[in-house]
């Protein structure tokens, strides 16, 4: 045993073996996500924990903001602005986008914010950081479905008659924006480790993205004023073909077609674009995990 | 210390370098200020200088050096929460970083809650934590507070709890820092006892402690760095007579 000579510090004959040897701290990415469900569950529950801690509504508090959301804008858009006339049912139209936009909202804000709030676990003990975006999206997921109670109440009080294609839209539309969500808090929340300012960059981001997708306005609006790229611009949003497909899903199949009814359409291959969205998701979760998977190496040094 | 030759290595560090930028502009505004003005952004400091170092099962190493000298460094190399520049790190086992105890605890939520939750997070399942919590409860002797929020404990019940936690997971690499300042002595006893115990059952453990009499005790073998260069490997006794000086 050579003592005290750096260069063979510690070594012995014979264990030139490699074998069942890796290299601490170098995950999988999300696929160690998948494997470690155990400790996402645990995560999502500590989140849910600590964010009600001494409130007294509790997670009643999740469905109070989209309550009030909902009634501001019904009424500025609805009544107001006279949308109401133009759209039928607008109450159920304007929710079934507002669902969509506010868990997309929640998970892409809070997954960037995720990675730097997670600091101290971060710094000192390795686990695939990937869980940190990814339990954003959980938590999203547990306030997303009260809200999507009361949207089935309502839609069902309009008369809802789904069709089994129209389900499987809503399902399509759900995949799509919380692919989306997650590839963009990847990607957004691994640079937000480096330079702070994407934060607010990202606010911004969620600010317009109400207003970039048929939730309070009806698609033929925006069809009207653009030009024939842009439009096809619009409809590849994959934030736009999630909408459509939850109004496919939950408004649809509660309009009726008649005269002296305002008219109730959707953009013509509401399903094939729903597809097309998933591809730009599935894109936007690759360039994600990607980048986060470049910067990962960095964080406990810049944090 | 050549009881165990033969048996395999767990820990390989390879010719590892590691340099950190000291950066201190933090926004884009800063960055795009500093590019113009064609600031240098921040200097460079090198932690870790080209160190090779290889551990093996049931061996007790200690990392010794002044502050500065890249022992933690070292130690977050090891566990994979940093990654070098150069050279390369290999591990063989799953490892329990006892860098900061308790790091993955949170203040709102009971000691209970807390035991789970690092216990996950430490690769132990909900199996496993459920057979091992009474030990863990029992070795941490704060029964009567486990459903209590953590933020209401006092430093050493916090600690306690922490250091029972990480003991109990099963782990074929323990990474040890300066943790073994935990509570009143006959806890230290304890902890030392249960360290010992790890040690003999093969487990590997690599210790970071300025305590050098408690480090004398502990381990075989000690490792020197100084400014982030590896100055000596060599029996413990010897090591740590070149920091008693």
């Amino acid at each position: 045993m050579v003592a005290g000579s750096p260069g063979a510090a510690g070594y012995r004959a014979g264990d030139d073996d490699l074998e069942g040897f890796a290299v601490p701290g170098r995950g999988r990415g999300l696929l160690d996500v998948l494997e470690r469900r155990y400790l996402l569950k645990l995560l999502v529950r500590k989140e849910l924990r600590v964010r009600y801690q001494g409130s007294f509504l509790g997670l009643l508090w999740s469905y109070v903001k989209p309550a009030v959301q909902f009634c501001v804008f019904y009424f500025a858009l609805g009544v107001f602005l006279r949308q109401g006339d133009a759209i039928q049912d607008y109450a159920v139209y304007l929710f079934s986008g507002i669902v969509v936009i506010n868990f997309f909202s929640e998970t892409f804000g809070n997954a960037t914010r995720s990675v730097v709030g997670n600091a101290p676990l971060v710094k000192k003990i390795y686990l695939p950081r990937e869980l940190f975006p990814v339990s954003s999206a959980w938590v999203a997921a547990v306030h997303f479905l009260p809200q999507l109670v009361i949207l089935l109440i309502g839609t069902l009080v309009s008369g809802w008659r789904p069709t089994p294609a129209q389900l499987l839209g809503g399902v399509l539309g759900f995949v799509t924006i919380a692919l989306l969500a997650v590839g963009l808090g990847l990607f957004f929340g691994a640079v937000n480790v480096l330079f702070r300012d994407f934060e607010n960059i990202v606010d911004l981001m969620l600010l317009v993205v109400t207003w970039t997708s048929p939730v309070l306005y009806q698609w033929s609006q925006v069809q009207q004023q653009v030009p024939g790229w842009l439009w096809e611009v619009y409809q590849l949003n994959p934030v736009t073909t999630a909408v459509e497909l939850f109004h496919f899903a939950f408004w649809f199949g509660a309009t009726e077609q008649g005269p002296g009814l305002p008219v109730a359409t959707l953009p013509p291959h509401v399903l094939w674009y729903g597809l097309l969205g998933l591809a730009v998701s599935l894109v936007v979760l690759a360039v994600g995990q990607f980048t986060f998977r470049r910067l990962e190496g960095r964080f406990a040094q810049e944090l | 210390m050549a009881a165990s030759t033969g048996t395999r290595s767990t820990v390989r560090v390879e010719g590892v370098s590691k340099v950190f930028h000291l950066r201190h502009d933090r926004s884009l505004k800063q960055l795009a200020m500093s590019a113009v003005r064609g600031k240098d952004l921040g200097n460079t400091f090198s932690a870790l200088d080209d160190v090779s170092l290889r551990v093996h099962e049931g061996e007790a190493v200690a990392l010794l050096g002044l502050n500065g000298s890249g022992k933690s460094t070292l130690l977050k190399l090891i566990s994979g929460v940093m990654s070098p520049d150069s050279g390369r790190v290999l591990v063989r086992g799953r490892i329990a970083g006892l860098i900061e105890v308790g790091a993955g605890f949170h203040p709102d939520l009971t000691g209970r809650e807390n035991v789970y939750l690092n216990a996950a997070i430490l690769g132990m399942d909900e199996a496993t934590t459920a057979r091992r919590f009474d030990d863990i409860v029992a070795f941490s002797e704060i029964e009567r507070f486990i459903d209590t929020e953590v933020k209401f404990y006092s430093s050493g019940m916090f600690l306690r709890l922490a250091f029972a936690v990480a003991v109990h997971t099963d782990p074929e690499i323990f990474l040890i820092d300066e943790i073994l300042a935990v509570g009143d002595a006959p806890f230290q006893q304890k902890c030392l006892a249960r360290v010992r115990e790890l040690r003999d059952e093969g487990r590997t453990l690599v210790i970071v402690s300025h305590d050098l009499d408690m480090v004398e005790k502990l381990c075989e073998r000690g490792v020197v760095l100084e400014r982030g260069r590896l100055v000596a490997d060599e029996d413990i006794h010897s090591a740590v007579g070149r920091l008693r000086t």
